[in-house]
């Protein structure tokens, strides 16, 4: 920068910038504290921009440290109000609102929760009607699997409806995106074992083959990446399941961030895509800003004009031949069944496999009779409960194996 | 280098009407020697900066498209098989290691993109774009070469950059990145220009476009934005506009309604967002416009 090596107050200017530079790991502290990823880099690269004169003018100041320290949108967006409360001493909404959001997020389902809480259950006995469509998903399970649940033993069998306490649904939250991470990893873990290939590696091969004069002998193959499974999920966020909503949200977060291709869906009386607010990196602003979606407008569920939406407008977009496409709702269609047997059909048509997951499933006494799970269910290809944390792991080597 | 003032307008110089913050970044650029990263809706202009900034520079542009199965044989380096097994067969008989190093030298190396932004003589912008549908791995790689610019081809040994190049990558956000790319990058976000900015970039671009009829369609397209679409138009859209406008003859859209709604094709390119553009719509929006 030449705009202020050479200028006449270089003193003074340097020691007003001396000064900005001794708040500097002050504002700094700041910014870790409001989630921002800044490291020792980024610290020097601050203090020697403020040497290079960038300090003269707030707005310049600002502008550049909001380049370097953002990693992100949302910190885009934040930082402003920040470098203002901090250096301008400007009051800022923003931050007060980062704080406590996951509160308020959850805090409906939570107090459904408690006034549920004197319904039968039978979360312990669940597990066992798992497996409807594919009889081999029990066997297939290798011991180990229950890791990404593991650390959450005491949880792990406990219907999602029992938990009252904020702290336990906190630890919910947490297995079931903790879960997710695993699913992904595992998953790949499988691709690499099945790998073979099928295409010369020509530059192996010559290599190899300097010795035989090039003449290609030994032939050294390489394989095609798999393509990645997709998962497609369908959340249903009616009232009825109001329960579900907050863990089944925290999951499919989980998923999104840690699956390379995973699409998310909300729907009730109308189908809303989420993957984009979903796509936030902190649970708690993700979830806040799906709070009114997830909430619902109260006028039942209309699966089949929701998965009609679906089938007409996303389904060419988010759809691939490996795609397994994951409704999780308790079947109580308000509109129309014929409509959604039809339409569950046509997505049969697209898709690899549809999974249904109903936490209702598991409830003692509940028989499939409501007239929308009847419809749908000759197009489910596996038709499980998922109303526990351990359910939910059970479905891993479901889907690995697609 | 420069003023932010001056790279405003060495930029537009070369066609890219830059706001203060971007000049802000560029000049970071070159204080810190840090990648520029760039997100932002498709078709706001993300992968023009880059070619604007080779023309600040007066220096080659070399870019390199990521998509899923991007490897390094595609982005770095790549022998030359058919040389190579030529000279094998021409040597035949001869020592096996004396073959062996012939073959793997310089003159059998083809160079890719990444390869090729460390090895020139003056400094060129390596843009790197839509760095979100590479994979995890090659990301990885990328960072490694992004800090210490060196490269190790096995046969050869390794190979140091002579210079460092000018780093922008472009991200669409179809994938989050990993925060270890995103700390090294200096970061941007792109987004819709405002009315008065979107003009000034029709005018620069679309020969025969006058100011008024500019500003009419950056008024009319920022309307558009705040419709409820399914897909938003970009600048790039904005422009196609202008410049079918531009060729029908349109001078002043009010003048002419109904050709503005026809083609509106431009603009819209889902049958949703088509049909919920309706010809009341329009009218209401150009009613804005005026």
């Amino acid at each position: 920068m030449s705009c202020c090596g050479d200028s006449p107050g270089y003193d003074e200017l340097d020691q007003v910038s001396r000064l900005v530079a001794g708040k500097l790991a002050a504002f700094l502290k700041t910014l870790r504290e409001a989630g921002f990823a800044v490291g020792l880099q980024e610290g020097q690269d601050a203090a020697s921009l403020m040497a290079a004169g960038f300090a003269a003018k707030p707005g310049l100041l600002r502008s550049a440290l909001k380049h370097l320290f953002s990693a992100r949108k949302s910190d885009w967006e934040r930082f402003d109000g920040i470098f203002d409360a901090f250096w301008l001493g400007k009051r800022v909404r923003a931050r007060s609102l980062t704080i406590g959001s996951t509160k308020a997020a959850n805090s409906p389902s939570l107090k459904s929760l408690q006034d549920r809480n004197l319904e039968p259950m039978a979360g312990e006995g669940a597990t066992d009607q798992i497996p409807a469509g594919d009889d081999d998903v029990e066997d297939r399970a290798g011991e180990g699997r229950k890791e990404g649940a593991s650390r959450a033993d005491n949880l792990s069998e406990v219907d999602f409806r029992k938990l009252a306490d904020p702290d336990q649904i906190a630890q919910a939250h947490e297995a079931a995106a903790r879960l997710a991470k695993t699913m992904r990893t595992r998953l790949t873990r499988r691709d690499l074992a099945r790998r073979r290939g099928y295409r010369l590696d020509l530059r192996r091969t010559i290599h190899q083959n300097i010795s035989h004069g090039g003449v290609p002998i030994t032939l050294v193959r390489r394989q095609r990446k798999p393509k990645p499974l997709r998962l497609v999920m369908l959340l249903d966020a009616s009232g009825s399941m109001s329960m579900y909503t907050g863990v089944f949200l925290r999951f499919i977060h989980g998923v999104l961030d840690e699956f390379r291709e995973a699409e998310a869906f909300l729907f009730h009386t109308r189908l809303a895509y989420v993957s984009d607010a979903m796509k936030e990196k902190d649970a708690g602003r993700a979830l806040d800003r799906l709070a009114l979606l997830a909430q619902g407008t109260g006028g039942g569920t209309k699966i089949g004009e929701s998965l009609k939406t679906f089938n007409r407008w996303h389904a060419a977009r988010v759809l691939h031949s490996r795609s397994c496409v994951m409704i999780v709702s308790d079947g109580y269609e308000t509109g129309d069944a014929k409509l959604l047997g039809r339409e569950m059909a046509a997505l049969s048509r697209r898709c690899r496999r549809i999974v249904w997951l109903n936490p209702m499933m598991a409830w003692q006494g509940y028989a499939p009779e409501a007239a929308g799970i009847k419809a749908a269910l000759p197009y489910v290809d596996l038709y499980a409960p998922a109303n526990t944390l351990q359910s939910l792991t059970e479905l891993e080597p479901y889907l690995a194996k697609l | 280098m420069k003023d932010r003032e001056e790279i405003v307008q060495a930029l537009a110089a070369s066609g890219y009407i830059a706001d203060g913050e971007l000049a802000t970044a560029i000049s970071l650029m070159q204080l810190l020697r840090r990648p520029l990263l760039l997100e932002g809706e498709a078709g706001v202009g993300k992968t023009e900066v880059a070619k604007a900034l080779a023309g600040v520079h007066a220096t080659e542009l070399i870019r390199l498209q990521c998509y899923e199965g991007l490897d390094q044989s595609a982005a770095l380096y790549e022998w030359n098989y058919q040389r190579q097994l030529l000279s094998i067969q021409a040597h035949r008989g001869d020592n096996a290691d004396a073959i062996e190093d012939q073959i793997f030298s310089e003159k059998y190396l083809l160079e890719r993109p990444l390869l090729a932004a460390i090895r020139r003589a003056k400094p060129p912008v390596l843009l790197i774009d839509e760095i979100d549908r590479a994979d995890d791995e090659f990301e990885a790689f990328l960072l490694e070469l992004l800090s210490d610019f060196q490269v190790s081809i096995p046969e050869l040994g390794t190979i140091t950059a002579t210079t460092i190049p000018h780093v922008v990558l472009t991200s669409n956000g179809t994938r989050e990145l990993s925060d270890a790319l995103r700390r090294r990058c200096l970061y941007h976000y792109v987004d819709y220009p405002d009315v008065d900015r979107e003009a000034r970039i029709i005018m620069a671009r679309i020969d025969g476009a006058t100011a008024s009829l500019s500003l009419q369609i950056a008024r009319m397209v920022e309307g558009i934005r705040k419709e409820e679409l399914r897909k938003v138009p970009g600048v790039a859209e904005t422009l196609d506009w202008a410049a079918a406008l531009v060729g029908i003859g349109v001078h002043d859209l009010l003048e002419m309604p109904e050709t503005v709604h026809e083609t509106m094709m431009c603009l819209l390119k889902t049958h949703e967002d088509r049909s919920r553009l309706t010809r009341e719509v329009t009218d209401r929006l150009l009613g804005k416009v005026a």
